[in-house]
């Protein structure tokens, strides 16, 4: 039984079905559960959260990657199934925390002083919550004070600078800079991107790696 | 159900009413003064059974001034169908014409006497020999039968061309003048089965390649009811000439009833005045002699307003397809034809660069835009064609598939009213009050609905233009796609039956 929803939510995973009224990539499960309530089903059978992440949201995603990789998705179907496993992640929390089992690390976000853009970071955000980080989104034109604070009080373990502008992307060397004076540089991964941001850009800075998109910020995580 | 080709909301027109009016004006006095130098005596006949006023030629008694009074050209152009159905092998690929409805179907075009085949070679950088690029090149060599049915083939699967004109001239040593047209409809009939245009090389050969096609449909009525086949006549040669041998074949066509393209090509600058008002006058005067003639030999054939004007180049005098002008002729003819309320056959995406690349794309990609949103019925010389209508090459047949790809979308009519409206509010509202604000949620619903254009499909994924080696690769795949052959039973009958066909072309002989 066990198995079978599992596999239900996988299979809703891969159509990006995030709750019971999504329709997914076709309509071949419009009207069933989708993956919110198919996850709290499975927590009310005691199924155990690792399995649930493991098997059905970790293993479908992984199938949408390899459509997307394959051109038979496109970034919308990646980014709602990527939200469908968000929102599952979301009710697995306390159960996780409860049971002392450790997530894939706390990713701090924000688009840099001066710069309104969001777009590239929210879908970064996006993604990488439907990878199993533990996202937190601190907004746009954020305050170099109130990157670091955050740092320091929450101490996450990767920080993602976002900048659109030439104008705007001088603001990432100054929150690294600011990291350093506050010591908390080597407690934290940078990562910087956007669309003004180059590899050379990204070391000059210090940063500890440049991303060109969520997918590369994904496979930069892994390495670490 | 036809093919639906795209229908063009707003047709995009250059003349004014006056214009249209003053064209149609003149082309009436051009009729009657000088009127038309006939080569062929049965048109002459003809015409002036019905009141035309002849006069032999003096010092030459093999053509005669032929003065064709306004009056029956205006009965002829009642008489001539409105819509106009050109058959196909498979019924779904059907094609409806109506003069005044521009609805625009894309096609393949015109006979061509070189293939340009390609190949990827590879060249070293000399400063740094681990760094290779294949550059595509490009060999010109003259057509054959074999190429004709790859050609055919190929436009059976490209989904973008709504009907077939044989592309290449087939030049093998075993095909001669009595043998090329039945070799060339059999060719493209049994490797395509969408409408077939074609003109004829001899008359002697029209009635083989019409029990050709009977045989394929299942009859004369049924041929009648479902014309596979059509042609294409240049009965005008510009300026102001009924030919002899091809104004004959027009005759015998149209007694046959079977759809018939009145063709006219002159060129701006030799064989028509350089400026706008000469040409149009003169091409619309030679259009309508021809509609004018077929009429009258069997009222009611299905004809259409074939238009191939076009501009000469300034440095060889040859013709220059990819010029503005030719555009904005072409533009003007499919005015024309609507005001006449006759389907037009018109003519884009000829280009002058004699191979794909920066300069075809960029001439082609004009004249298919423009002369497309003006809305022909039936868009000839697109698909393929380079070097002023005398190249055809595959590659570049499979890139235009993606160029009309992207012209139809653009063609198609906007969806703004009430419902869409109400949709995009309640978007809206919900979005605003989410942390991310991003439609990017709605998008999946219309993402394979056919309502977003495509990604262009050639596009590479470096730094290089691998443009060419993807459309390489895409024709390779269309190539090993099978398509549907006439049947082997009539295939028999028909080798039977139409002598001078080829055994290598039947396909259950040879065992593949």
């Amino acid at each position: 039984m066990s198995k079978d929803i599992i596999a239900i939510i996988r299979e809703n995973v891969i159509q990006g079905r995030k709750t019971q009224d999504d329709i997914g990539i076709d309509d071949s499960l419009a009207g069933t559960p989708g993956v919110v309530e198919l996850t709290q089903q499975a927590l009310e059978r005691n199924i155990s959260p690792q399995g649930i992440i493991t098997e059905g949201l970790t293993a479908g995603m992984q199938v949408v990657g390899e459509k997307f990789s394959t051109k038979e998705y496109f970034i919308p179907d990646m980014l709602a199934s990527a939200e469908a496993v968000g929102a599952a992640m979301d009710i697995l929390k306390p159960v996780l925390e409860s049971a002392n089992v450790e997530t894939k690390g706390k990713f701090a976000i924000a688009t840099v002083k001066g710069d309104i853009h969001d777009i590239g970071k929210n879908i970064v955000a996006i993604l990488l919550k439907g990878a199993g980080y533990e996202v937190h989104d601190l907004g746009t034109d954020v305050p170099t004070e109130q990157v670091v604070e955050f740092v320091r009080e929450e101490k996450p373990g990767y920080l993602g600078l976002s900048a659109l502008l030439t104008t705007t992307m001088i603001e990432m060397g100054v929150v690294i800079k600011a990291l350093e004076e506050n010591k908390l540089r080597s407690s934290v991964k940078v990562l910087v991107g956007g669309a003004a941001v180059s590899e050379e850009f990204a070391q000059e800075i210090g940063a500890d790696a440049y991303c060109i998109d969520a997918f590369a910020a994904i496979k930069v995580l892994e390495g670490y | 159900m036809p093919r639906e080709g795209i229908l063009v909301d707003r047709p995009y027109e250059r003349l004014t009413r006056e214009q249209v009016e003053l064209i149609h004006q003149v082309s009436m006095q051009i009729l009657t003064d000088p009127g038309l130098i006939s080569f062929n005596r049965e048109a002459v006949d003809i015409l002036h059974g019905h009141g035309a006023a002849v006069e032999s030629i003096a010092g030459d008694h093999q053509s005669w001034q032929v003065k064709i009074p306004e009056q029956l050209v205006l009965k002829a152009l009642d008489n001539a169908p409105r819509t106009v159905k050109l058959g196909a092998r498979n019924p779904d690929n059907t094609l409806i014409m109506h003069g005044d409805e521009p609805r625009v179907y894309f096609i393949t075009g015109s006979e061509t006497n070189i293939w340009l085949d390609v190949h990827f070679p590879t060249y070293v950088n000399k400063a740094d020999p681990t760094r290779e690029i294949r550059i595509p090149e490009f060999k010109p060599r003259r057509g054959t039968v074999d190429d004709l049915c790859q050609s055919a083939h190929i436009c059976e699967h490209l989904e973008m061309v709504d009907g077939y004109i044989r592309t290449v001239n087939i030049q093998d040593r075993d095909i001669t003048g009595d043998n090329k047209d039945v070799n060339k409809f059999f060719a493209s009939l049994n490797n395509n089965t969408k409408h077939f245009m074609s003109g004829l090389t001899s008359l002697k050969q029209l009635d083989n390649v019409v029990r050709m096609a009977e045989l394929i449909v299942g009859g004369k009525k049924a041929l009648e009811e479902n014309p596979i086949i059509s042609f294409i006549t240049c009965l005008v040669k510009s300026p102001l000439q009924f030919v002899d041998d091809t104004t004959a074949t027009f005759i015998e066509v149209c007694r046959r009833g079977l759809p018939v393209a009145v063709s006219s090509s002159p060129q701006a600058g030799t064989t028509a005045p350089i400026k706008e008002a000469g040409i149009m006058a003169q091409i619309n005067a030679e259009v309508l002699a021809g509609i004018t003639l077929g009429q009258l030999v069997k009222p009611g054939t299905p004809v259409l307003y074939g238009s191939v004007p076009v501009r000469a180049r300034m440095d060889t005098l040859g013709d220059s397809y990819g010029s503005v002008e030719t555009s904005q002729y072409n533009i003007d003819c499919v005015q024309m034809a609507r005001f006449y309320g006759i389907p037009n056959y018109s003519t884009s995406g000829v280009c002058d660069s004699k191979i794909p690349g920066q300069q075809s794309s960029i001439e082609r990609l004009f004249s298919d835009i423009v002369v497309a949103m003006s809305g022909p019925q039936y868009l000839h010389c697109a698909f393929g064609l380079l070097d002023c209508n005398s190249v055809f090459c595959l590659l570049q047949a499979v890139l235009d598939d993606a160029h009309f790809k992207m012209i139809k979308f653009f063609l198609r009519q906007p969806r703004i009213d009430q419902p869409e409206m109400e949709a995009a509010l309640k978007q809206m509202r919900a979005v605003v009050t989410t942390p991310q604000k991003l439609y990017i949620s709605y998008i999946r619903p219309v993402l394979r609905s056919g309502e977003i254009s495509g990604i262009y499909p050639f596009e590479g994924s470096g730094e290089t233009d691998d443009v060419f080696e993807i459309a390489y690769e895409q024709m390779k795949d269309l190539l090993a796609r099978p398509v549907e052959h006439i049947d082997r039973k009539i295939t028999a009958r028909i080798f039977e039956e139409i002598p001078g066909l080829l055994p290598r072309l039947n396909v259950y002989e040879r065992g593949s």
